[in-house]
């Protein structure tokens, strides 16, 4: 073995740094072992071939870009560029094991009609997992990344009241054309008074116990002809999904945040604001923004968060 | 400054040694051997999967053990047989010194095979000394040539049999050899081949010393009754040291009335040391504990008509005269736990569900209110098909009176054997009017239509409006 002592010397004659502690602790001055001499010098070949082939120098405002290269498709057109994480991870998204084979599963899904979809598990396992990212790249930011929605402001995905219908047909025409929502303001139409009868009379649609005159009249503005709004909610307040009017009755509250309100006045106040001001609301079309395949998949999610008809 | 910055290693080439330890460890060694190039070969009858007995299937994230599937989720068995291991190292370092370094280690192992090798082609020790002595000629270039080409056929084959436990051996053979197999085959063979070539031919001794962590905090597991090999220096030196065999010094009796020990500093034990230390020095860091000293010195010590034993296996209080102590409190504290993680783990192996069920309450939204007043949850249930059959499951929920399970209009839930899936289920429920806890307990039961498989339930919980 390589020794403590140098071989041309006598056991113990090994130099020491003549430096002496505690009476008799003195520190030897071996000589490194020359394979680590030589590890040393690969580490600096290993550098100057790294050198070589990554990009390492800055030059001015640019740098060496080395001699290895990354080859990927764009825009249908062969492209080799100078090693760099970007196109690798280009090159990956385009060839990488992981990445084809979450294209095929997209593929065949994206041929599969809603029926087969819906029924096998599979497929709804990939649906699940996919759209996750498409939902949260294109929807998330109004809907929120589970689908909850926002009072007020978005809709709730999860639960089962579909303004424009929850079938997989209609989700998917809202997802390629979009929405237009109208509900028309009542300022002039209604006086203050009359707002508030009707926002009782929808209240205690929604089993709250509202007093029984405002609700008596609030009924007959709603079904007459001076609310008239039993044209888009229907006689029994159920909703019209071909105008996008939700059912009154269901006591889930899409735009009004009755539930937060604190006690009846306070509730049948913003009913009558809202009923004052109308509102206009659109979701915007994605039909040139994804491609069929990527609709089939997101409508598929969408139905299967839980509301789905 | 008087010497060389750097130092050259210095070439040991080491005496051959008969004797009960050599026959220990060249037994182990074929066993090793035996094992590690053979049991890719091994075929094994499976109802579906690789017909190979010991395969690990990384495209597919399986470890196929005989009649054992290991999958990623039972990662923790791993856990359990690292912390196994270790025990036992502790333990038997503790008791019996580095009983891994010189009998099981890859690295004493497979530069055992290389002396082997060396010492077929170029001699017993002087040869080899001279050959590395005389300048170049064609004997010597010859000599060295073979060496080292057998060395390095060692090396392949250890890296390519390596590599046959990663794919079907047999295919995995001759894509080797036409140039068909994947590049990490090819990679590893050589990257396998080199390391050994270097390790085991090369720097052998200086991997030990210089390399090896665990050769630098062993000392900590030693005490004063673990077995070390050790020269007994009483015995051997004596009041007036050792000394060599001559007139008037040859009878043990006569040795004994000189003052002079039983060592007859022949040097046999220096020279078998694979690390080239003189364990007459004393424990010492280089000393792997490979026992060829003691057999060395057995021999001379029956050569002589003296009592074997002037090297063996002792500890610290028997060279001092006391007992050695093998029932401590560390050595009995080791044992347990290894007892009780092994039986951990037996069970656990044993009784691994054949249906792996994993249900995550999907946390964004925790509930929602549905227009028949009722709350729904959402789940993810990950199922996992441990069985060499194809399962037709069926999913309930119980344990909560009136919950609604929802699977939406997937009907039939069939894996094939090993495949994994999720399944998305809601669940919707009643809650009381004035208030219920804000969580209720519930369970998913997995239910194997034909009976195939144990019923299994997991747990979850279901989130109401607080
Ligand atoms: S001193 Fe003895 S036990 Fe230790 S390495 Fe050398 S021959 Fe082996
Ligand atoms: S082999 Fe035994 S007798 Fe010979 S030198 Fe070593 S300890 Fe002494």
């Amino acid at each position: 073995m390589s020794t403590n002592e140098n071989p041309s010397k006598k056991p113990g004659e090994v130099e020491t740094t003549g430096h002496v502690w505690d009476a008799n602790l003195q520190e030897y001055n071996n000589p490194l072992p020359r394979w680590w001499l030589w590890g040393f010098y690969a580490t600096v070949v290993f550098a100057v071939v790294y050198w070589i082939l990554y990009p390492a120098w800055p030059v001015g405002d640019t740098f060496t870009k080395g001699l290895n290269t990354v080859t990927f498709m764009e825009d249908g057109e062969e492209r080799t560029m100078h090693w760099n994480t970007r196109a690798l991870l280009t090159h990956d998204m385009q060839s990488g094991k992981h990445a084809v084979r979450q294209r095929e599963m997209l593929e065949r899904v994206g041929e599969m009609d809603y029926d087969t979809i819906l029924a096998d598990v599979d497929a709804m396992s990939f649906v699940n997992a996919y759209a996750k990212g498409s939902f949260g790249t294109w929807c998330a930011a109004c809907h929120q990344t589970g689908g909850a929605g926002v009072i007020g402001l978005y809709p709730n995905l999860r639960n089962d009241q579909w303004k424009w219908g929850g079938t997989v047909a209609e989700i998917e025409e809202t997802l390629v054309n979009g929405r237009l929502g109208y509900m028309p303001g009542y300022r002039e139409t209604l006086n203050s008074e009359q707002l508030e009868q009707v926002a009782s009379y929808v209240l205690s649609l929604n089993n709250y116990d509202m007093d029984g005159d405002p609700v008596a009249a609030g009924a007959e503005i709603f079904t007459g002809h001076l609310g008239g709004c039993f044209q888009c909610h229907g006689m029994d307040a159920q909703g019209l999904t071909s105008q996008g009017a939700p059912n009154l009755s269901n006591n889930l509250w899409a735009l009004v945040d009755v539930p937060g309100a604190a006690d009846d006045e306070e509730r049948v106040a913003r009913v009558a604001e809202f009923v004052r001001d109308g509102i206009q609301r659109e979701m915007p079309a994605f039909a040139d923004r994804l491609s069929p395949t990527e609709i089939r998949v997101l409508t598929a999610y969408v139905h299967s968060l839980g509301g789905g008809q | 400054m008087s010497q060389p910055l750097y130092q050259a290693r210095i070439p040991i080439h080491p005496r051959s040694v008969e004797g009960r330890f050599r026959n220990l460890k060249y037994g182990i060694l074929f066993l090793a051997y035996a094992v590690f190039f053979l049991l890719p070969w091994l075929r094994w009858e499976r109802e579906t999967g690789p017909s190979q007995a010991v395969l690990f299937d990384i495209p597919h994230r399986r470890f196929y053990l005989f009649d054992l599937i290991v999958y990623p989720q039972d990662i923790f068995w791993l856990a359990g047989l690292l912390m196994i291991a270790a025990l036992l190292l502790f333990f038997v370092t503790g008791l019996a010194g580095r009983v891994f370094c010189g009998y099981f280690c890859f690295q004493t192992l497979w530069t055992d095979v290389y002396m082997f090798l060396e010492r077929r082609i170029q001699g017993e020790r002087p040869a080899r000394i001279r050959l590395s002595n005389q300048p170049w000629n064609a004997e010597k270039i010859l000599k060295l040539g073979a060496t080292h080409a057998s060395w390095l056929l060692v090396a392949f084959a250890t890296g390519l049999g390596f590599v046959l436990y990663w794919a079907d051996a047999p295919t995995m053979v001759r894509e080797f050899f036409t140039g068909q197999a994947a590049h990490a085959a090819y990679v590893t063979t050589g990257l396998l081949t080199l390391t050994t070539y270097t390790f085991a031919g090369l720097a052998r001794e200086q991997v030990c010393t210089y390399m090896c962590p665990y050769a630098r905090f062993q000392s900590v597991m030693f005490d004063r009754d673990t077995l070390i090999v050790s020269y007994d220096r009483a015995r051997g030196e004596g009041m007036a040291g050792r000394a060599k065999p001559a007139r008037d010094l040859r009878s043990r009796d006569e040795r004994q009335q000189a003052g002079v020990g039983d060592c007859i500093d022949c040097g046999y034990c220096v020279q078998v040391c694979p690390t080239g230390i003189d364990i007459r020095n004393g424990l010492q860091i280089e000393c792997i504990h490979c026992a060829l000293c003691i057999d060395a010195c057995d021999a001379i010590m029956d050569k002589q008509g003296w009592p074997r034993g002037l090297i063996r296996y002792t500890s610290e209080n028997a060279l001092e005269g006391g007992k050695t102590r093998f029932l401590k409190l560390k050595t009995v504290g080791y044992g347990t736990a290894i007892l009780i993680i092994g039986t951990l783990l037996v069970l656990s192996v044993l009784h691994r569900p054949e249906l792996d069920a994993n249900v995550s309450q999907v946390r964004q939204p925790l509930f929602v209110q549905m227009a028949d007043g009722s709350t729904q949850n959402s789940y993810e249930i990950a199922l996992n098909n441990k069985t060499q059959r194809r399962l037709d499951l069926e999913i309930r929920v119980v344990g909560l009176e009136g919950a609604d399970l929802d699977l939406g209009r997937v009907e039939e839930i069939v894996l094939e054997p090993t495949q994994r899936t999720t399944v998305l289920a809601r669940v919707r429920y009643h809650p009381e009017p004035g208030g219920s806890p804000s969580r209720l307990p519930l369970e998913f039961e997995i239910v194997e239509r034909e009976g195939l498989v144990e019923p299994v339930r997991v747990g979850s919980q279901l989130s109401l409006r607080p």
